[in-house]
């Protein structure tokens, strides 16, 4: 992806010109330069460039605000006298197909809602799920599918 | 008020490794057991290191957490996947609580 490699050049011109160096200085220049990439579109016209930051952006906002969402959760469980979880492990099919995206959507499904990969099948079709609050499967399984599954593949394939 | 917010952060980071810790204890088998370390344990140790960078406020420092963080993402999930594939292959027991296995069924 040639054009995330310009904007970091951009950011780092920026940075350099302006000698201070934080991060702070850094995301301004970056953001700056994609605003100039972003005017100058026109020029390359076949580049998924401007679809794919938004919608990592997104992803990255969902996964942390589930991170946060999960951990309260697994927190209210262990302090809890009483145990309120459901464990089960469900088999999610999976639209992922090749390594890098089953690779993500399996470790990013790790550190979201009471979920877990625990196994893979042979055939790389179904990802075998570690669910700690069960209610309803076929629910759960839709959540997973739309929720995570469906943004990675925005990115990935945009 | 950057001494508030570092010291709220850290203790909401260790309050979170502190339930992580419990939850090994307290929960009923191995892989409900890996849901507490991999995501109270990666919050906890992650809002410990950004408590660091926010107090300091230096690029290094600020640099060396967010790749501190990056790795715990990154390192975390997938230790998590082979405790808990190999604990489920070599036959350790789930909870009497869990519902449905479908792994079993293949």
């Amino acid at each position: 992806m040639p054009l995330l490699l310009l904007n970091i050049a951009f950011a780092a011109v920026f940075t350099l010109l302006l000698g201070s160096g934080s991060i702070g200085v850094f995301l301004s220049g970056f953001a700056l330069g994609y605003v100039v990439l972003w005017v100058s579109g026109p020029l390359y016209p076949e580049t998924g460039y401007f679809k794919k930051l938004p919608k990592t952006l997104n992803l990255a906002a969902y996964f942390f605000m589930e991170l946060v969402i999960s951990s309260l959760q697994v927190a209210w469980d262990v302090i809890t006298p009483k145990h309120i979880n459901r464990p089960g492990i469900i088999g999610v099919p999976l639209t992922a197909r090749t390594d890098l995206e089953i690779f993500l959507v399996a470790n990013l499904l790790s550190l979201t809602p009471g979920t877990l990969s625990v196994d893979l099948s042979e055939d790389k079709k179904t990802l075998y799920v570690h669910v700690m609050f069960l209610e309803d499967i076929d629910t759960t399984r839709k959540e997973i599918k739309n929720g995570l599954e469906r943004r990675i593949l925005e990115v990935m394939r945009s | 008020m950057i001494e508030y917010l570092t010291g709220i952060l850290m203790v909401l980071g260790s309050l979170f490794c502190l339930v992580a810790a419990l939850g090994v204890i307290r929960l009923p088998d191995t892989l409900t057991r890996m849901h507490a370390v991999t995501k109270a344990g990666t919050l906890g140790a992650g809002l410990v290191v950004l408590a660091h960078a926010f107090f300091y406020q230096q690029t290094g420092i600020s640099l060396r957490a967010g790749f501190i963080i990056a790795l715990l993402l990154f390192t975390a999930p997938v230790a998590a996947h082979l405790i808990a594939r190999a604990s489920y292959r070599s036959g350790v027991p789930l909870s009497g609580r869990t519902r449905v296995d479908e792994l079993n069924k293949k």
